[in-house]
């Protein structure tokens, strides 16, 4: 049907502008070079010269941030850690979030309902906050040390480790893993497991065969929602993190406001997305194919 | 029917909520502490919340993050509906690929690649960078997930009613106000909310979109928790867990009355 087309219209344009155009505009500027001035990088399109404005834009165009960029050892150092927190971070979630999810799900309606409030309100309440709470929870004076030492352990220096970024990680995505998990679990169809019990399946035999296979689009529906911004994590890291803790969100960060590089915070930005592309993509399919 | 929860099942939801709710029972507890040490208990005090009252700086920015946040989830929403309406009424069309890549892929995106490539957009068509360029980024991000929550409800939804209305002479534009609008609210309401709260929320795009004079709640708190912990961020935070919860809990009530009536 050709008739409601003109509904997309707005949010397409306004998509294209604020989203789309955006990305170009980060592309060309890692291909730039800094300079001293406002704003802090050249070469700049010069439209009203036509033509040679244009070849003369491209010219200058080159991949220096990037050769820079593959030279130091830092810049690589922070994709691999990126990439190694955020598998362990997923990996983690999914063992704490699966048994959460599958637990809830065993439970009456009335209580299902409950339950998923209590999951949501943590989901709903600020990142920051959140992420707040524990560093007065793992500070070397803090509530964790204060209960170690009550039973003569510790102290335990986890504030400003990697550590402390686990769990972090692990804390502010947890929502993420169990809701897709949960919404599959809830959906599945009881008699299934009935049958396959029936056949002499025990309980587990029956949980492994049927019940886990099935809830796959929801384990990956999880694990893609959490590991993809876990790499881009900045929050997190910069927080709980030590100087030495290095992310790539962070590293654009540092290069954006701290030293003004902006075309090196746009190669950094490109890295990533390159990175991202391929899981973000699965996540896309996944979510078309959920609500179509 | 389903088997119950066993005493495995049991202990996994206990243990999973424990560890949800222990930081921020803890962060609220504290918030109420006398002492300034916010990890020694010394009595219970509500005084933080009086020097929250005079903080103007604090003030200041409440006020400006929830402006960015009526204004940007209010047309986020609006935006909202049409997209979801294209997405889910009008299957292929010209585009439509890309249409809903640029509402999924946002979902999932790094919130710095968002942001720098927000901030560029706007230095380079020469706008300041202020209250106006950071609400329209968080209309730009919301506006992803308003549609998503709105296309899931438009989904579901019996066109035919629409259609018969349409058939009895309503003009398309009213048959959808009058009919397909009402039935999906819940829906909508539901996205602004979420819109308005991602707002509220929400650090790193406003720290990269915003400039002076636009300083937003969570720009404030980042800078006062990088200087360490102190007791007044936790009675503001403390204000900010009670209104979203009671939100939160609130629209839950209602989807539950809804489920018992039906």
């Amino acid at each position: 049907m050709k008739r409601s087309w003109p509904a997309g219209a707005a949010p397409f344009a306004w998509l294209l502008v604020f989203f789309a155009l955006p990305f170009f505009l980060v592309a060309k500027l890692s291909l730039s070079h800094a300079v001293l001035a406002i704003p802090p990088y050249a070469p700049r399109l010069d439209l009203s010269r036509g033509a040679a404005g244009l070849i003369g834009f491209v010219r200058e165009l080159n991949f220096a941030t990037y050769t820079r960029l593959a030279a130091d050892r830092l810049y690589l150092l922070a994709y691999l850690s990126s990439l190694k927190f955020a598998a362990i971070g997923t990996a983690i979630l999914l063992a704490i979030g699966y048994p959460m999810a599958y637990g809830m799900s065993r439970y009456g309606a009335f209580a299902r309902q409950t339950l998923l409030i209590a999951v949501i309100v943590p989901f709903w309440t600020s990142f920051l906050i959140r992420i707040y709470a524990w560093i007065a929870i793992l500070n070397p004076t803090g509530l964790l040390n204060q209960v170690l030492a009550a039973f003569h352990l510790g102290p335990l220096n986890l504030l400003n480790s990697q550590t402390a970024v686990i769990i972090g990680l692990v804390y502010a995505y947890l929502p993420f893993m169990v809701l897709p998990i949960y919404a599959v679990l809830d959906r599945q169809d009881e008699s299934l497991i009935e049958a396959a019990q029936d056949l002499g399946c025990t309980p587990t035999q029956a949980f492994w065969r049927v019940t886990f296979p099935l809830s796959w689009p929801g384990v990956a529906a999880g694990a893609l929602l959490c590991f993809i911004p876990m790499v881009g994590e900045f929050v997190i890291p910069d927080l709980l993190g030590g100087s030495d803790t290095l992310m790539l969100g962070r590293t654009l960060w540092t290069e954006f406001f701290a030293d003004r590089d902006w075309p090196a915070a746009c190669a950094v930005a490109v890295v990533l997305l390159g990175t991202l592309a391929v899981p973000i993509a699965l996540f896309q399919r996944q979510q078309a194919k959920v609500l179509s | 029917m389903r088997s119950g929860p066993s005493a495995f099942n049991r202990i996994s939801v206990c243990l999973g909520l424990g560890f949800l709710y222990a930081p921020i029972v803890l962060l609220v507890v504290y918030s109420f502490n006398a002492s300034r040490l916010v990890t020694v208990w010394g009595g219970f005090s509500i005084r933080w919340y009086a020097a929250v009252l005079e903080d103007s700086q604090i003030l200041d920015a409440i006020w400006v993050t929830l402006r960015v946040g009526l204004i940007s989830a209010t047309v986020a929403t609006g935006l909202g509906i049409l997209a979801a309406v294209a997405l889910a009424r009008s299957g292929k069309f010209r585009g439509r690929t890309l249409f809903s890549a640029m509402i999924y892929a946002p979902l999932a995106m790094p919130e710095v690649i968002l942001g720098l490539s927000l901030l560029l957009l706007f230095v380079a068509m020469g706008i300041p960078r202020g209250f106006w360029t950071v609400t329209l980024s968080h209309a730009t991000v919301t506006l992803c997930y308003a549609t998503v929550v709105i296309q899931a409800r438009l989904a579901r939804f019996d066109i035919s009613l629409e259609e018969a209305a349409r058939d009895l002479g309503c003009p398309p534009l009213s048959a959808f106000l009058k009919v397909t609008l009402p039935n999906i609210a819940p829906a909508v309401a539901a996205a602004w909310m979420l819109a308005f709260t991602l707002s509220l929320d929400d650090l790193v795009i406003a720290s990269f979109t915003s400039g002076p004079g636009a300083t937003t709640l969570p720009m404030r708190l980042y800078s006062q928790i990088r200087l360490g912990v102190n007791p007044e961020i936790n009675a503001v935070s403390t204000l900010l867990i009670a209104v979203v919860s009671a939100g939160v809990v609130a629209a839950g009530l209602i989807q539950r009355r809804r489920l018992k009536s039906a």
